[in-house]
């Protein structure tokens, strides 16, 4: 059983990079680890620490105006190696939804699989979005996964976003996909014999 | 008025749930040390076990060592994610090819190479370049580690269906060009994202052209354009890679499986969501000279201008060739290079190996040129040797070492140096993938052959 998510009202974290790559949200050197836990330290690690691992002051993650649980990042997010470290460092980090306007395939799927919910809005939305964070960085946003929709609290900026029905009950039920297929393996016994 | 992907994809479909998430049976499941020991650790957390360990194969790749393999690994990490791959694989009956026997290799080069992967299959990887194998005609993906969990718990995983799309390269290629300017060539027209939510299936006269290893250079990269997979209709190229490979079915099965994979093709009249068409004889070798694969571009030409992009776009495009050190306008030929990396699921094949020796027989390494040349597993590396290809490469004063993803990604010792230039015929030229702040300039063997001879990045067709 994972956290369900329903509603989340957070400020947000921006990034208004583009084809942010897995590569950069978890560099490959830290991916030795054989547990799901600790990636979190070392997210966007080379964006965010010298070679010392001293805080690099410039990047957004260690600016003590951002805070939030809702990271905010530019077109194609998580494109690149399939690597589910990537969506465990952001949950570890302390992000429980990713809003951009295109998300890579895999990634997408890896942050659905680990109750990160990955939010697909347009282009002018994300514009807006970036402009109200980066203007007042105390700026609220508000997603209703039941209602699907995405809004800057207090304007009226709001747009609905899709999820497939099927992830969007795992996601505010907290329940995995193993669960359900290991529940159908008669089903699936039933397929290897007449194919 | 199917397409292949259809055909395949629908045999395959256990059944569909709410809003079209499909049940997707697996016929083959690959896995290496990096993307399943959390999966392993969630089935002993459940108390299920893997249901069909037959159709699952591993062999550790990313994280060994490519030289003194013989020897146990010296980093603690790499050594306890190897071992644990290994216990996993005795615990639950899956077949290992463990490092240092004949078997062992990158898992997308070992697995088309022992016949294991086969036209019609459906296969799934921790490792987004199982696009690699589509090359034989299946549809062939990379999932993360939870999917790699559902895969050993059920051979299924839960996918919805992707829009399907068609790349054609039509015409003849020119003298030079190699399969990886093919895809270098695509992805810069096309975009990282440009395939994202599709399957592609590569087409035309050119791709028909290609032998069967180039062909999963092409198909390996087409997540590079986002793409969920990349294809191609099995044809007679095919079958004649296949026959005879250790897991290919034999005899009279052999006969049977060629009458059922010569059925599988688009129908004439299939209708993809989206067509693309290219002329073979625009493409010219290719590098990149950016931090992600869309931004190749053809070695005599210049780094393009930013011009006309808007705002967000050109903010990243400055951001990656102010870290690669290079300015919009300049040429790449001549740029200054320290090392050159030959390898990985992309390039690591007999055929690159080939390319990239008989260029270089002959010629010297270029000095203060570091070149890694990694055969992408240990049957490529023992027919180098056989076909006395190492003791070319030695006298042009290369050394072969030993098979791994390597400097690919850098998990092991193989890493570029900050600051310092490579040209690699890996797939991905992001930042700090070889490396922290190494700067990688993707392109195909020849042109990290002629590189490497000269020092400077340099078209190969002046040398040939």
């Amino acid at each position: 059983m994972r956290n369900k998510f329903t509603t989340l009202i957070s400020g947000a974290v921006p990034l208004p990079i583009e084809n942010i790559d897995t590569d950069q949200i978890i560099p490959a050197r830290f991916l030795k680890a054989t547990t799901r836990e600790g990636f979190g330290e070392n997210l966007f690690r080379d964006w965010r620490y010298d070679k010392d691992g001293t805080p690099k002051q410039e990047f957004v993650m260690n600016s003590p105006l951002y805070k939030g649980e809702i990271l905010l990042a530019g077109k194609n997010f998580g494109c690149g190696s399939s690597r589910e470290h990537a969506a465990w460092a952001i949950e570890g980090a302390g992000f429980r939804a990713v809003v951009s306007s295109f998300f890579a395939d895999i990634f997408r799927n890896n942050a659905l699989n680990n109750g990160l919910l990955p939010v697909t809005v347009s282009e002018q939305m994300l514009s807006a979005l970036f402009a109200a964070v980066q203007e007042e960085p105390a700026t609220q946003i508000k997603i209703n996964l039941e209602a699907q929709t995405i809004e800057i609290v207090g304007t009226t900026h709001k747009e609905s976003f899709e999820i497939a029905p099927y992830k969007k009950q795992c996601m505010m039920n907290g329940y995995d996909d193993v669960d359900y297929l290991v529940s159908i393996h008669h089903e699936i016994e039933e397929f290897e014999k007449r194919r | 008025m199917n397409t292949l992907f259809d055909k395949i994809w629908d045999a395959h479909t256990v059944k569909t749930i709410d809003g079209g998430s499909c049940v997707l049976y697996i016929d083959r499941q690959y896995i290496h040390e990096v993307t399943s020991p959390q999966a392993f650790a969630g089935l002993r957390r459940r108390g299920i076990e893997v249901f069909r360990p037959s159709q699952v194969t591993a062999s550790p790749d990313h994280n060994i060592p490519t030289l003194n393999q013989h020897l146990p690994i010296a980093e603690p990490q790499s050594a306890e994610q190897v071992a644990t791959l290994e216990r996993n694989c005795a615990q639950t009956g899956i077949t290992i090819f463990p490092i240092g026997s004949q078997r062992n290799g990158i898992i997308h080069v070992i697995g088309p190479q022992t016949g294991l992967t086969q036209p019609g299959m459906t296969i799934v990887c921790g490792d987004s370049h199982t696009s690699t194998h589509g090359a034989l005609g299946c549809i062939a993906f990379g999932i993360g580690t939870s999917e790699v969990e559902m895969a050993l718990a059920s051979q299924c995983i839960l996918q919805s269906k992707p829009k399907s799309m068609r790349i054609n390269i039509e015409g003849e290629l020119k003298k030079g060009v190699c399969s990886k300017d093919i895809i270098l060539y695509i992805i810069s027209k096309l975009g990282t994202g440009g395939g994202t939510g599709h399957f592609v299936e590569f087409a035309g006269s050119a791709i028909r052209s290609l032998s069967m290893e180039a062909r999963m250079t092409i198909c390996n990269m087409s997540i590079e354009m986002g793409a969920r997979g990349g294809m191609i209709a099995p044809d007679q190229t095919t079958f004649d890679y296949l026959k005879g490979r250790e897991f290919a079915p034999q005899g009279k099965a052999w006969d049977e499986a060629v009458a059922r994979w010569s059925e599988l093709r688009s129908d004439d009249d299939a209708v993809f969501d989206r067509e693309v068409t290219f002329s073979a004889e625009e493409i010219e070798p290719m590098i990149t000279y950016g931090t992600n694969p869309g931004m190749g571009m053809a070695i005599s030409s210049v780094i393009p201008s930013s011009e006309g992009m808007d705002t967000a776009s050109k903010a990243s495009y400055k951001k990656a060739l102010s870290y690669m050190g290079f300015a919009e306008g300049e040429k790449m030929t001549g740029k200054k290079m320290d090392y050159v990396f030959v390898g990985s699921c992309t390039n690591g094949r007999i055929e690159d190996l080939r390319a990239f020796t008989h260029f270089v027989k002959g010629r010297r390494k270029a000095e203060g040129v570091t070149a890694w040349i990694v055969p992408g597993s240990k049957e490529v590396e023992r027919m180098a040797i056989e076909e006395g290809l190492r003791d070319i490469l030695q006298e042009a004063g290369f050394e072969l070492r030993q098979p791994g993803c390597s400097a690919c990604l850098a998990m092991n010792e193989d890493k570029i140096p900050a600051g310092k230039y490579c040209v690699a015929t890996s797939n991905r030229n992001f930042e700090g993938r070889q490396g922290p702040d190494a700067r990688t300039m993707l392109a195909g063997p020849l042109v990290a052959a002629a590189a490497a001879v000269t020092g400077v990045v340099t078209d190969p067709r002046e040398l040939m």
